[in-house]
């Protein structure tokens, strides 16, 4: 553990992370049996720190390297290069100490789709070592200011919306009280109702429980109400970092901020759309 | 005192960790409780349908009817002791297969139970699932025949059937590693696998009728030591005196197996982390 100085380790320190994948070249001839491998950068020498009690935006477009991000700070996935550290731990020596600290909401709300939600709740908060009682009364109170019934917590998953679903991933996450949670586009594809109960969640997390939150979104707005910093990643590579504020100033050109949105900042920092639609990230 | 500092307080007991796996299983299974009535019957027709070839062999003459007994009870342990390996070999390759169909691996995968505490959570529910569904086929299927059992060693046969366990559970262990490599191909080449031990290790007919370069194969394959020993000691009323050699063998392949097959499984899930094959596949 880093341990160097007096500091107290920060949730999370990325430096130059760097992750490139291999992927089999377009077949142009008949000539070989075998397709040639090209490797495509995902992330390229990112660095960022997020600090204590912070929620810290990470915004790009499909395949940017949102989501390899999340994977190797998930230690899902390992680096080629550059490190990430949790709370002091290295995220691939030490991925048994960092896996209790933190947790993560991703994209897709995925589940064992025929057992109900409490079943679901039951086994991933035992693998976070809760016990049975516990991981019921906290599921049961997580699910209720989330706006989530009893009667719905039983039933299969299968036979709940997509919204539902996504509250239940919700609960979780925070079923393991985590130090450092990863939200992975936490809110796509909810109606505007879910999408409100679940950022009004998040933001309630941080203010009572103090956690530390990583945040990807190409929610421009999501992102500016919540983060108190964002990153912009763009091809791999973080190209401007700050407040929301403090970005809008970066491009104003003299006009007042009022007048710039989180949208005009990205294009004007990234050179290009958020809504560009990219080639799916191998990662 | 709140989750936080419960979590934080006290270290996880690992046979908590390991019994989340197994209530995980036990919950999946009551709700696919009609798949397992389905395979309940499938594995009783199967059964009866390789098991009635003795029948049709004595009608026409190929063994005396005196035979006939014992070639029955010969294929309905070959079935028997198949249906088994095949139920511990598919719930373990069901280990990563199943999360990659819901999309739950990556959050089982970050959790902080370690693998080898995970492994055998799942091979617990697996030896479990697979002894109680072999157990009710082998009950369905005794009164179509007129066994004679009497000499039978049953307590042997138990004691085999435990430590044969072991090695299975290394071979399902082994199994489970090629959907973890291969997304798209591993669940096809875990049934070769299977194929493979089916036809190596002597189910319908004793090894040395194979060729002789099969013959090698079925040496390496615990399925081969498990059939024979359970028909020694229940077609043969052999003793443990007779078996010891061959329950050491049996033991022997778990001891090896089992640490093998984790230590494999631990490489095989750096490299599927390195190449980012951690992903909801379906």
């Amino acid at each position: 553990m880093n341990t160097a100085g007096e500091r107290q380790p920060l949730p999370l320190e990325v430096e130059e992370l760097t992750k490139a994948f291999k992927v089999k070249a377009p077949r142009r001839s008949r000539g070989g049996w075998r397709r040639q491998r090209r490797a495509r950068a995902a992330l390229a020498g990112v660095s960022f720190n997020v600090h204590p009690g912070e929620i810290y935006g990470v915004l790009g477009a499909n395949g940017s390297g949102k989501s390899t991000l999340v994977r190797i700070l998930s230690t899902l996935l390992l680096p080629d290069e550059g490190s990430v550290r949790v709370f002091g731990y290295d995220a691939v020596k030490e991925a048994a100490s960092v896996r209790p600290l933190l947790n993560r909401v991703s994209v897709d709300p995925s589940f064992f789709k025929p057992m109900s939600a409490m079943e679901n709740l039951q086994f991933f908060g035992r693998v976070y070592g809760l016990s049975g009682p516990e991981v019921r009364r906290a599921s049961v109170a997580i699910l209720e200011r989330l706006g989530l019934d009893g009667e719905h917590a039983r039933e299969p998953m299968l036979h709940l919306s997509r919204g539902q679903q996504q509250k239940v991933a919700v609960a979780r996450a925070f079923l393991s009280a985590p130090r450092l949670l990863l939200l992975d586009e936490p809110t796509t594809g909810l109606d505007p109702r879910s999408k409100r109960e679940v950022q009004s969640f998040v933001a309630e997390a941080r203010r009572d429980r103090g956690v530390t939150i990583l945040l990807t979104t190409h929610d421009m707005s999501e992102a500016e109400q919540l983060c108190d910093r964002v990153g912009f990643l763009s091809a791999g590579k973080l190209v401007a970092e700050g407040t929301p504020v403090e970005l809008r100033k970066m491009v104003a050109a003299g006009r007042p901020l009022d007048e710039v949105g989180m949208e005009d900042v990205f294009i004007e920092l990234t050179g290009r759309s958020i809504e560009e639609d990219e080639e799916e990230e191998a990662g | 005192m709140t989750i936080a500092a419960v979590q934080l307080t006290r270290q996880p007991r690992r046979v908590a960790l390991g019994w989340a796996f197994f209530e995980r299983q036990a919950n999946l299974w009551k709700r696919f409780w009609a798949w397992e009535v389905v395979w309940l019957l499938y594995g009783l027709v199967n059964t009866l349908s390789i098991t009635f070839i003795a029948n049709e062999a004595a009608k026409s003459g190929a063994v005396s009817h005196a035979e006939q007994p014992r070639l029955t009870m010969f294929l309905l342990i070959g079935t028997l002791v198949w249906a088994y390996l095949s139920a511990v070999l598919e719930d373990m390759s069901l280990t990563i297969m199943w999360e990659r169909w819901e999309g739950t691996i990556e959050h089982t995968l970050m959790s902080p139970v370690p693998r080898v505490v995970h492994l055998v959570g799942m091979s617990v529910f697996g030896v479990l699932h697979a002894f109680v569904r072999t157990s009710l086929v082998l009950a369905c299927s005794l009164p179509f025949f007129h066994l004679e059992l009497a000499g039978a060693n049953w307590v042997a046969a138990a004691v085999i059937v435990i430590v044969g366990s072991a090695s299975l559970v290394g071979l399902g262990i082994l199994a489970a590693i090629l959907p973890m490599l291969y997304p798209e191909r591993g669940e096809q080449m875990s049934y070769m696998v299977q194929a493979l031990v089916l036809l190596v290790s002597g189910v319908y007919y004793s090894v040395n009728v194979l060729p002789n370069w099969l013959q090698v194969a079925s040496y390496v394959s615990p399925a081969t030591y498990l059939l024979r020993g359970i028909r020694d000691v229940l077609l043969n009323h052999a003793g443990f005196d007779s078996e010891a050699g061959l329950i050491g063998t049996l033991a022997i392949f778990g001891a090896v197996l089992v640490p093998l097959s984790l230590i494999a499984f631990g490489f095989a899930e750096r490299w599927a982390k390195k190449t980012g094959r951690l992903k909801r596949q379906g």
